[in-house]
């Protein structure tokens, strides 16, 4: 991490970058479980109803919860950015943006664990 | 890495973002209206199996995954750990080709 970062930790952008980095990483190392998880409908439905049940247990769940989550914070910080770089919003629009891209996350994740538990 | 590489990068870093905004966007409400009342095989599979529509959509979901995130993972290796270079750059294919296998695997389960 260099100076010039240093220099902009009090910007909350900077905050936001570090999310979006975090949940990035999260994802990917989340991505090929969830792809062996779907693969195991290979084996017949009945494997894929084995693998459901298991993740029946609250802690799953709990967990499930916490991926929507970094999805949808991922997903509202990505399109952030996007407005920002080619639609032209602004910097001064940043804190509204930022706090947009939270309110969407949270939503998501709430209406996601209200269905599910 | 030449500097025209690094902008078909960034070009497809950001494409990719734009559409798999969309496939999330799905993603999410779909998972949202799926887990009410829990998930089965029946109820999952019933959904997928044999439908072109759905093929198609997890096809370019995964696909843009695997463009997506490796780019991304580049970029942090680069600005966090400073490892940049060949090294890095095999390893980022790497993990790009796992994520369309596996996700290829994937969407033939649930879809075929």
């Amino acid at each position: 991490m260099n100076l010039h970062t240093w220099r902009h930790r009090d910007h909350p952008a900077y905050w936001a970058s570090i999310v979006h980095r975090v949940t990035g990483i999260l994802l990917a190392l989340f991505l090929p479980l969830h792809f062996l998880a779907l693969g195991t409908a290979l084996s017949g439905d009945a494997s894929l109803d084995g693998f459901l049940a298991w993740t029946d247990r609250p802690w799953v769940k709990a967990s499930e919860v916490a991926l929507v989550a970094l999805l949808a914070a991922h997903l509202t910080g990505g399109l952030r950015l996007l407005f920002i770089e080619f639609v032209g919003w602004r910097r001064e629009s940043q804190g509204m943006l930022l706090a947009a891209a939270g309110g969407a996350a949270a939503c998501c994740a709430l209406a996601f664990a209200l269905n599910l538990f | 890495m030449s500097a025209r590489s690094e902008t078909m990068l960034w070009i497809a870093q950001r494409a990719t973002a734009a559409l798999l905004a969309l496939c999330v966007l799905v993603h999410l409400i779909t998972m949202t209206v799926a887990v009410q009342g829990g998930l089965t095989a029946a109820e999952l599979l019933g959904r997928t199996r044999g439908n072109l529509a759905w093929a198609a959509f997890y096809g370019l979901f995964v696909l843009a995954v695997a463009i997506h995130a490796p780019i991304g993972l580049r970029t942090v290796a680069g600005e966090w750990l400073q490892w940049r270079g060949r090294a890095a750059d095999v390893c980022c294919v790497a993990i790009g080709v796992l994520l369309l296998a596996l996700g290829a695997r994937a969407v033939a389960a649930v879809t075929l």
